[in-house]
């Protein structure tokens, strides 16, 4: 049978909206079942270990190399104007409403979401999720909801020390090595950043990705397929959806932020 | 599940790193609250402050001594600013505030200079004496002119 082109576009069409409301689903009952006792702490520290502590060094080294290379790039440019005072402002705005949870949430998506959905992926090539429903355990309960919830509670946090890491990348460049003053840097930092517009924002948008990454990590991993290329397409599309995701959503929350 | 203990304190110190993180951006940064909270507030009026912004410092001979807290329109359409200072400065009622650039393009900030009187400011006291704004635009307008640069209908014959 000859398929039409309006056809396919058709059924591409209905195909996507019947996965936009799997993932809706999918997103409503992990919010049931984290809210839902018994509470497991211990499963949220393991998990919290895995998304949070692992990634930490991670997040760490990448601040410091953003925060100099702003450092570096910015005290060019700003020297030209003979406003290399503006260093500190420039540097701390940029990272906090922006750079910060923008990049910290593309290396979570890379270090931890990746690792989440093989993870998941494995257990239901394996059967072990099969397993668990046997045994009347949830696996939306015990595996899904304590990992998403720790994503989702790590990324601020990873987020923030990203950013500080950062700042003193930017510290160490611009006034260690290229001998800007540290309390010009410091002052511009302090004078321009507000707590209510930009470190509120900057947590909500955290807060965002990290649900994102975690509800594309755990429905990718949860709805694949039961072969060892199915677990390597689960964590594929991971990481391609949740920074396309993560760059998408940056817009709509700076958009919506500014209102 | 099992307990770990290295794995407990690692996430520990994870948590706590965080929170740290979080805490500097919010009260260091953010300005949240700052230390020496509950100082001397201070009022004074200006005709101009220019660029002067919300948690601009205050300072006296150049060392930062507090922070703008609020600016509002007075009744009669000057300047009213609020300023949180250390409470354990002395202030003499005759003190007066000036509006400085620092430099010829950067931040604006309050400067006081402390007078000479025996009777120290009360919280909530009014400074008197004030300095408005420099407009850089006024000032290099007026050097023109004194300069006698500005003469375009000599210039222009």
């Amino acid at each position: 049978m000859r398929e039409q082109p309006i056809e396919r576009l058709g059924a591409a069409t209905t195909r996507f909206v019947l996965e936009l409301g799997r993932i809706a689903q999918f997103f409503g009952v992990i919010l049931l079942q984290v809210a839902k006792p018994p509470f497991r702490p211990r499963r949220l520290i393991r998990e919290i270990y895995d998304s949070g502590w692992l990634s930490f060094a991670l997040v760490c080294a990448s601040g410091l190399t953003v925060g100099a290379v702003l450092g570096l790039t910015l005290h060019g440019v700003l020297l030209r104007f003979g406003a290399e005072e503006t260093l500190g402002t420039v540097v701390g705005l940029a990272l906090i409403q922006e750079l910060g949870p923008v990049l910290t949430g593309l290396l979570v998506t890379g270090r931890a979401g990746s690792a989440m959905a093989t993870e998941i992926a494995v257990m239901t090539a394996t059967e072990q999720i099969d397993g668990m429903r046997t045994m009347a355990v949830d696996p939306m309960h015990y595996v899904v909801g304590p990992k998403a919830l720790a994503l989702t509670l790590a990324m601020p946090l990873l987020s923030c020390l990203f950013i500080v890491c950062a700042i003193f990348g930017a510290y160490l460049i611009g006034v260690q090595l290229l001998g800007l003053d540290a309390g010009v840097y410091f002052s511009g930092l302090e004078q321009s950043v507000e707590f209510s517009n930009h470190v509120l924002g900057s947590l909500l948008k955290a807060v965002v990705f990290g649900a994102l990454v975690s509800l594309i990590a755990t429905y990718r991993g949860y709805t694949s397929g039961r072969s060892a290329e199915a677990v390597g397409r689960a964590t594929t599309s991971t990481v391609v959806t949740a920074s396309v995701c993560i760059l998408i959503a940056d817009y709509i929350v700076t958009s919506l932020w500014e209102f | 599940m099992q307990t770990s203990p290295s794995r407990d304190l690692a996430v520990g110190l994870f948590v706590l790193l965080g929170l740290a993180a979080i805490a500097y951006l919010s009260l260091q940064l953010g300005g949240l609250s700052y230390k020496g909270k509950g100082g001397l507030e201070l009022h004074a009026t200006f005709g101009q402050i220019g660029g002067l912004a919300e948690r601009a410092p205050v300072v006296i001979s150049g060392v930062r001594v507090g922070k703008v807290t609020r600016i509002d329109l007075s009744g009669d359409m000057r300047a009213s600013v609020t300023f949180d200072v250390d409470e354990s400065l002395e202030l003499p009622v005759d003190t007066s505030a000036s509006i400085r650039t620092a430099g010829l393009l950067g931040n604006q900030f309050i400067e006081l200079e402390p007078g000479a009187e025996d009777e120290l400011l009360a919280p909530g006291g009014e400074i008197a004496m004030t300095e408005s704004a420099l407009s850089i635009e006024k000032l290099v307008g007026s050097l023109v002119h004194d300069a006698g640069l500005g003469g375009d209908e000599e210039a222009g014959e």
